[in-house]
């Protein structure tokens, strides 16, 4: 026993492809305690979970899911050269562990055939031998043994069936018998092994699954299929928004109390500022997005469990395949009209390392709730409530337009971006159905954990950073208002005398012809943290309390430019700022994701600086438009 | 037309085996034998992979709203291919599906 503890941890390597109940067993085997990171310099996602088998120390490695050793994307890439002890900083495991779904061995002994002929102990574990037995199948685990010339368990993952025999035999891997033959290396050949190992070992194959030919005449059918599909996603981003939002006021309500107790309880000064308004304030821009991300994460991952997910991608990859990207991305760019953020993390479902950037680089352009507030203040003030067309107010005309435009110009960067620099690599598209399921909780539980924690971690601390940066560019330098300043202009002396301040007038030539002013001016530079910051930061310009909607629709609406005498806030200005926050990338969160999921500040910037110009350009031009229906 | 005259197996030949077709034109409902997958390329090793080998039954079982992309069920697992994909894939249509 005491040998067996100070000697280096075992090292299994679990693979199988995805369905295979590949990530239900490591759960099972490890509890909910995976380290997940990444592997060295790709975006492949690193599982491993540590656990005692046979008195031994066990580290557990759940690899990505995969169909074959012959690689196509980067995942399926990261598995061949880890088996293969090619990739540096990861040792190869000591044994390998495969995952075969009982009901469709014949499709995955193929598989099996490649992992053997690497020639390093191997066993074999057969899930879901209870769906199996349900539809009426019979395989001989013995014989499947004798067959393959390896171990041979069978387990119930979820419920634990199996696990006790399946972790004695973990622990030694020594004892495991190895394959007399080695399997062909041609695909043909191989199958023609396949059928052989099949006739000695599979007594009776499955029956067909009832329930799945029986929902699936529905799911896949082309009317119903079609109206369930849009039924599922408006419920979906229905209950994002509405589950989340009380959450987020919630913590927002929170967060707001907590900055108002440390200002009371602190003495006064820069100090209790700090505290408030950079760090708690900076606290709570990170934690608001956890309620969507959690919420977004369980639902993902409850269609996909369930099985519903692979349904849903091939109903709409037609649609997405005109644009250049297929099915999946459908899903993200869904989620991203709730957030970019939760958005961005969901199109790791998509294969493709290129579609998947396609996806993310255009994500911003979906209509995300950050935007409300900001839409809701201009529309508010500029957009006559009374005036519109039939039951259709102007109002909520307007924001529909809003709505469009990003959405349409999605669709376009997307189409111009895989016509352009990330054309596709030929991947062979395929997207495997599976059975239906209902999925064990705690599954949907790990992974909404591990994408939360994920999220906080990488992302938060970016987040927290930049938005203490940007009080620090509010606050300083402090200056005090001489004496006999008018009392409206020394109320907002502070901020149009700091560096943000300055800033905003810095800027003004440059955002002068979309009919910006300074005080605008400040607004972008505070909304580079998170748009919906521009309407705090507009009142503390116009030296408003923020609760006080109303008043600061109303100042907006006075506000007077004292050189010109005319309206700041023009028609023309007021659809130019509409635009420019339909276009660009104000959002510290979105590029600490996109810099997280892309492992670069490469793609981040690239989509700052195309956003950047497209809101430019965009906001240029409607101004000029408006303007010029006006005069005429 | 001009008649085929290099079909040396003569027309009975030709009624027993029919001529091998894209499995992209199986109709939904079809079941078929796979005589072939096209060349060594990386969708033709990867479709091999999933399984679709020469001899392999395989059944169309509904096809996309749009007419693309159509599920596929072979081996016990049904997989859902673009018709770039299922243009590559030969079969020979009216095969009884004996198993799955």
């Amino acid at each position: 026993m005491a040998e067996a503890t100070l000697s280096a941890p075992l090292r299994l390597g679990l693979l199988g492809s995805p369905n295979s109940g590949k990530t239900t067993l490591f759960n099972a085997l490890t509890g909910l305690r995976a380290r997940v990171g990444n592997y060295p310099g790709v975006t492949v996602e690193r599982r491993e979970g540590s656990t005692t088998l046979d008195g031994r120390t066990t580290v557990l490695i759940d690899l990505p899911g995969t169909y074959s050793l012959d690689p196509i994307s980067a995942d399926e890439a990261v598995v061949a050269k880890l088996l293969a002890g090619e990739l540096a900083e990861v040792a190869a495991p000591d044994a390998l562990v495969i995952t075969a779904d009982a009901c469709s061995l014949d499709r995955s002994l193929l598989f099996v055939g490649q992992v053997l002929r690497l020639g390093r102990p191997a066993c074999l574990v057969v899930t879901m031998v209870d769906e199996l037995h349900a539809r009426g199948g019979r395989v001989d685990l013995e014989r499947l043994s004798q067959a393959l010339g390896i171990p041979v368990v069978g387990v119930v993952g979820h419920r634990g069936i199996g696990l006790a025999e399946l972790r004695e035999l973990l622990g030694r891997p020594e004892t495991w018998t190895r394959p007399p033959l080695t399997p062909p290396a041609d695909a043909l050949e191989r199958a023609g092994w396949v059928d052989s190992v099949v006739q000695a070992a599979v007594q009776q194959a499955p029956g067909r699954h009832r329930a799945t030919e029986r929902v699936d005449r529905i799911v896949l059918h082309p009317l119903w299929g079609t109206l369930l599909f849009a039924a599922v996603m408006v419920t979906f981003f229905q209950l994002i928004f509405a589950w989340a939002v009380p959450l987020m006021d919630a913590i927002d309500l929170a967060v707001g109390w907590l900055g108002n107790a440390a200002h009371s309880v602190l003495p006064p000064g820069l100090l209790a500022d700090f505290i408030t308004d950079g760090v708690i304030a900076g606290v709570g821009s990170v934690i608001i997005f956890v309620p969507q991300i959690a919420l977004l994460f369980a639902l993902l991952s409850l269609l996909e469990d369930v099985g519903y997910m692979a349904r849903a991608a091939f109903v709409v990859d037609r649609v997405m395949g005109r644009v250049g990207l297929e099915g999946r991305a459908f899903v993200s760019l869904l989620s991203s009209y709730a957030c970019a953020i939760p958005g961005i993390m969901a199109t790791r479902t998509i294969p493709s390392p290129r579609d998947r950037l396609v996806t993310i680089l255009v994500s911003p352009l979906m209509t995300c709730s950050a935007r409300l507030p900001v839409y809701a203040l201009l529309i508010g003030a500029f957009v006559p409530a009374e005036s519109g067309f039939g039951p259709f107010g102007l109002q909520g005309l307007v924001l529909l337009g809003l709505y469009l435009v990003g959405a349409f110009a999605a669709v376009a960067v997307a189409a111009i971006l895989k016509r352009t620099i990330l054309p596709g690599e030929g991947l062979p598209f395929y997207i495997e159905l599976p059975s239906y399921r209902v999925p064990p909780l705690r599954l949907i539980a790990s992974q909404v954990w591990t994408s939360v924690a994920a999220f906080l971690r990488r992302a938060g601390t970016i987040i927290l950073v930049t938005s203490m940066v940007l009080w620090a560019l509010l606050t300083f330098p402090q200056s005090e208002p001489p004496p006999g300043t008018p009392p409206a202009e020394a109320a907002t002396w502070g901020v149009s005398h700091s560096a943000a301040g300055q800033l905003g007038k810095a800027l003004e030539p440059v955002i002068a012809p979309l009919g910006f002013d300074w005080k605008i001016g400040v607004g972008l530079v505070a909304s580079l943290a998170a748009r919906e910051v521009i309407v705090a930061t507009l009142a503390q310009v116009y030296a408003i309390g923020e609760e006080d909607a109303v008043s600061l629709r109303e100042a907006v609406q006075k506000d007077v430019d004292p050189r010109t005498g005319e309206r700041v806030f023009t028609h023309a200005t007021v659809a130019a700022l509409l635009v420019f926050f339909v276009f660009a990338l104000q959002c510290m969160s979105t590029l600490a994701v996109i810099r997280r999921e892309t492992h670069s500040w490469r793609w981040p910037a690239f989509a700052f600086c195309y956003l950047l110009v497209l809101a430019y350009g965009a906001s240029f031009a409607t101004h000029r438009l408006v303007g010029w229906l006006e005069a005429t | 037309m001009k008649p085929d005259f290099n079909n040396e197996e003569g027309p009975a030949r030709t009624v027993d085996r029919p001529r091998p077709v894209s499995l992209a034109e199986l109709s939904p409902g079809e079941a078929a034998r796979i005589v072939g997958v096209e060349g060594d390329t990386r969708i033709g090793r990867r479709l091999g992979d999933l399984g679709f080998l020469p001899g392999t039954l395989v059944r169309a079982l509904s096809r996309a709203p749009l007419g693309d992309p159509t599920v596929y069920e072979l081996r016990g697992s049904r997989f859902c291919l673009r018709q770039g994909e299922a243009r590559r894939v030969f079969v020979e249509r009216g095969t009884e599906p004996d198993r799955g």
